[in-house]
């Protein structure tokens, strides 16, 4: 079933994927000089994070490089082909809620020790409020968040924790959803 | 399920292998199968030749073999046997999947079986590709998405949706009732009802007559009158009457099935939205919109977020302040007061207009002026204008949460219109009453003119057969009142004149205010762009409102005149375009950015009401009131639904009517209705015990999880106890 739903969701946005990473429309090719217009040798082409970073979709996203690391090959943001799709698969309208959840998790877990810790928190409100808001403040907010959170009280959200609140939020899919 | 990049590879790679050929060109694959096989079984080198292959190197250095006795020589027997068996297994498991291998005779066809699985793979997602393409102005709402954000999105994709609802009925209308008598049914000038009466004929094509929809538009296929009521028309024998009949009943059956399979697609998303446990979780992890792609909104965003967790910290900081609850409380009332005196006197205001609008029907039309003329339907259309701002205005008074007072504010919009509709349905009520009485006194003066017409044409017949043959042109025969085609007419006239108000204001209510606004800047005291007036929002409640109740108005409409769908797809179409412009033209987003999603089922719920409220008086309409007797296809008949009657009598064979017949006796009527009943009373039921099986569970794990809390919190206390005695 879910399998089945991943293939199905990197279907669609397949073409309209591959559309964008050769051309976009009315915007210029992302990066008409490395990417190659003939995929059947499938060649390692990996697109720095910088042109990703600068797409119309992603500039205005405050984790657009927390997105880029999770979905690249090795971390860095510098993605391939597949690791492009994949990113828009998983955030169009289709994915399921539990894929979409994995996903954010690993995207809010800024050290990558599959733990949303403390840290963590800080970084995600910080971004969140682009340091409007005090410290004080922040911390409070970050330990608001574990209260809630946080079942097994070890002090930061583990994937079930996380799993757990967010498929409950009524907004999770209409906003964790970029459209092509 | 762990989900991981690798699953998504190793899930591509899998389709991969069953998809495309296997290139097997050796003996390689089947060797490597029987290898497979061989694994499975326990390696005795006594039994086996030795091969030497990679896999299968036995070393040398091994000790020998221990002698046999009497149990190892069982043991060894049951061994055989299992591994004979295995050997069946595994040999039938080959020969059934030979093809699969690229060997023996299943080769070909399983080859051709592939081809096309693959062929029909591609197929399938050139059609999804091909479906996604069809959709019409993903662009446009994309833009829009991006630069105001999801809720004022949503009010797009619901105009979209209409579109597509409307374009159903559009097709079923135009392709079964005005197509067919376009094409089959006697041309204009034939009958008495297809003509312009010989009074009328001066003007029947002015433009202000044809903008009314009176002279050559009524006399048309746009509306009820027109339609001949004979039974069949055309060479293909198309039953025309059953064939309306029947469509106006399906356009409602079809609006209420597509309307509740939208609901039930959207309950699924809500889940328990009124939860307050994961508050500032939620705010954290789901308050960004990956949607955005404008830097403005994303400035406007970052704000409202900002200020949303500004509030829940002062929220949650603060102490219960006692405010002074007797004041709210008499503020409110008053409020509400006040909201009661505005429906009050915007029902009476109609009520009033319409009487009016009867006074000045029975007065020559080339006496009235245009405001005369279109009165009832400007006063709807600015009622429904000013009145929201009013609400706007005392809930100042209320000081509620903001999401709370768009709700009160909603609800009072929605009364406000269904109120005014209600009251329109009430006027026309009367007024079809009104020409029903006259129909009466038309009905004998027709039989006085008939009796004078006979004699004529006797005379002409007795007197001088060389004279011009008697005939009476249709445009000199009496007419009836015709009630039906006068409501079709008066439902096309709200809709054009709501069209109109809408357009109207748009341009001058946001592009003309955001033109003053941005050149008189300059020359201006204070600034206007953030100050006074500024630059309109986007309204999106009062514009979703207004979309569902002039659908409301097509459902009520579309039975008396066919053309109502048709010209609402206009609408629709110009609309979208129209208004598309305008937001991003001359709107700004939202200084408070809220989000759709929780109201999505609030304005369906509100949809599927209108839906209901509309086809009430349509169905008591066709039901209880007798058609005119000189217009529409059921002219002569006592009542509407009696074409189904004659249908069944007429094309169907005889033991079916009486099957029917006795189907309609009303002992098994009342048995099936009680059964009906019975049924719906038990499914509540059910859902009542569902739902609260559901809200026990939920309780029970949030006791769970509290519970775990505490423990954890008391085992982490002595465990830091601990720690700190061992220091």
């Amino acid at each position: 079933g879910q399998q089945a739903n991943s293939l199905h969701t990197r279907a669609a946005g397949s073409v309209s994927g591959l559309h964008i990473f050769h051309k976009e429309g009315d915007h210029e090719d992302l990066a008409p000089q490395l990417v190659p217009l003939d995929y059947t040798t499938c060649p390692d082409v990996k697109v720095p994070y910088e042109l990703i970073g600068s797409m119309p979709e992603l500039k205005d996203n405050p984790f657009r490089q927390r997105i880029a690391q999770v979905f690249s090959e090795d971390g860095d943001g510098h993605m391939t082909l597949d690791n492009f799709l994949d990113m828009f698969s998983v955030m169009s309208e289709m994915a399921p809620r539990d894929l979409k959840a994995y996903y954010a998790f690993k995207i809010y877990d800024f050290n990558n020790d599959d733990y949303i810790c403390a840290w963590d928190l800080e970084q995600t409100v910080t971004k969140l409020t682009r340091g409007e808001l005090s410290a004080e403040e922040v911390s409070l907010v970050c330990e608001k968040v574990l209260d809630e959170a946080d079942g097994d009280h070890d002090g930061r959200l583990s994937l079930e924790d996380f799993q757990n609140m967010i498929l409950r939020a009524p907004d999770f899919l209409s906003t964790f959803h970029i459209r092509i | 399920v762990e989900w991981s990049g690798e699953c998504l590879r190793s899930c591509r790679r899998e389709v991969q292998i069953k998809v495309e050929e296997k290139e097997d060109e050796t003996e390689e694959s089947s060797s490597e199968e029987e290898e497979e096989v061989e694994d499975k079984l326990p390696r005795r080198e006594s039994l086996r030749p030795k091969r030497k292959r990679t896999r299968d190197v036995i070393n040398e250095d091994d000790p020998e073999p221990e002698p046999e006795d009497e149990e190892t020589r069982k043991a060894r027997e049951k061994e055989r046997r299992r591994r004979l068996k295995r050997g069946a297994e595994a040999k039938k498991f080959v020969s059934e999947n030979e093809g699969a291998l690229g060997k023996g005779k299943g080769k070909r066809w399983f080859a051709f079986k592939m081809m096309m699985a693959k062929k029909w793979a591609k197929f399938l997602r050139d059609f999804e590709n091909f479906k996604a393409a069809c959709v019409p102005w993903e662009n446009k709402i994309k833009a829009i998405e991006s630069q105001f954000g999801s809720s004022v999105a949503s009010y797009f994709l619901f105009l979209r949706w209409m579109y597509g609802v409307n374009m159903v009925l559009f097709i079923l209308t135009f392709s079964l009732i005005m197509l067919p008598e376009y094409l089959w049914g006697l041309p204009y000038g034939s009958l008495p009802r297809k003509t312009v009466p010989r009074a009328e004929e001066a003007s029947a094509a002015n433009f202000g007559v044809l903008y009314d929809f009176n002279g050559l538009a009524q006399y048309s296929v746009l509306f009820y009158g027109y339609y001949d009521n004979k039974r069949t028309i055309g060479w293909m024998n198309f039953r025309l009457p059953l064939s309306y009949f029947l469509v106006g009943i399906m356009c409602i059956g079809y609006s209420f099935l597509v309307v509740l399979k939208a609901m039930t697609k959207n309950i699924g998303d809500d889940g328990g939205g009124d939860d307050n446990t994961f508050n500032f979780s939620w705010k954290v992890f789901t308050s960004w919109d990956y949607l955005i792609g404008n830097p403005e909104t994303a400035d406007n965003k970052f704000n409202s977020i900002t200020m949303n967790f500004k509030e829940a910290i002062t929220e949650e900081k603060a102490a219960q302040v006692e405010e002074n609850v007797h004041l709210i409380r008499f503020l409110r009332f008053l409020a509400n007061f006040f909201v009661f005196l505005t429906l009050g006197g915007s029902g009476y205001l109609i009520f009033w207009a319409v009487k009016r609008s009867q006074e000045f029907a029975q007065q020559d039309p080339d006496t009235l002026g245009w405001w005369e003329k279109n009165e009832m339907n400007m006063v709807m259309s600015l009622l429904g204008m000013f009145c929201p701002t009013l609400f706007d205005l005392f809930a100042e008074l209320e000081d509620y949460h903001p999401l709370i007072a768009l709700k009160w504010l909603l609800g009072r919009i929605f009364a406000l219109l269904l109120g005014n509709l209600y009251v329109f349905i009430l006027a026309l009520m009367d007024e079809i009453n009104n020409k029903i009485e006259e129909e009466k006194l038309v009905k004998a003066n027709i039989t006085l003119w008939e009796a004078n017409m006979i004699k004529a044409y006797n005379a002409s017949f007795s007197e001088n057969s060389t004279g011009p043959p008697f005939f009476v042109h249709p445009a000199d025969v009496p007419r009836g009142p015709c009630w039906e085609t006068m409501v079709g007419q008066e439902f096309v006239r709200l809709t054009v004149s709501d069209v109109l108000t809408t357009y109207v204001t748009i341009l001058i209510g946001d592009f003309l205010r955001a033109c003053f606004v941005r050149f008189c800047n300059y020359c201006w005291c204070w600034d206007l762009e953030y100050g006074y007036p500024s630059y309109t929002e986007f309204d999106i409640s009062g514009n979703v409102l207004a979309l569902i109740f002039n659908q409301g108005m097509i459902w009520m409409g579309s039975f008396f005149a066919p053309s109502l769908p048709g010209i609402n797809i206009l609408r629709l179409h110009t609309s979208m375009y129209f208004q598309c412009w305008a937001v991003m033209c001359c709107n700004v987003p939202e200084a408070r950015v809220f989000k759709a999603s929780r109201s999505n089922n609030f304005y369906l719920g509100m949809l599927l009401l209108i839906l209901f409220l509309s086809t009430m008086p349509v169905l008591y309409m066709i039901v209880s009131l007798p058609p005119s007797f000189d217009c529409g296809p059921f002219s002569g008949k006592n009542r509407m639904f009696e074409v189904i009657g004659e249908t069944l009598e007429h094309d169907f064979p005889s033991w079916m009517a009486k099957i029917l017949r006795q189907l309609s006796n009303p002992g098994l009527v009342i048995a099936v209705i009680l059964v009906m009943v019975l049924a719906i009373y038990y499914l509540n039921a059910t859902a009542k015990g569902q739902k609260a099986a559901n809200l026990d569970l939920k309780k029970k794990m949030k006791m769970q999880a509290l519970e775990n809390k505490m423990r954890n919190k008391k085992m982490a206390a002595a465990r830091a106890a601990a720690a700190a005695g061992r220091q």
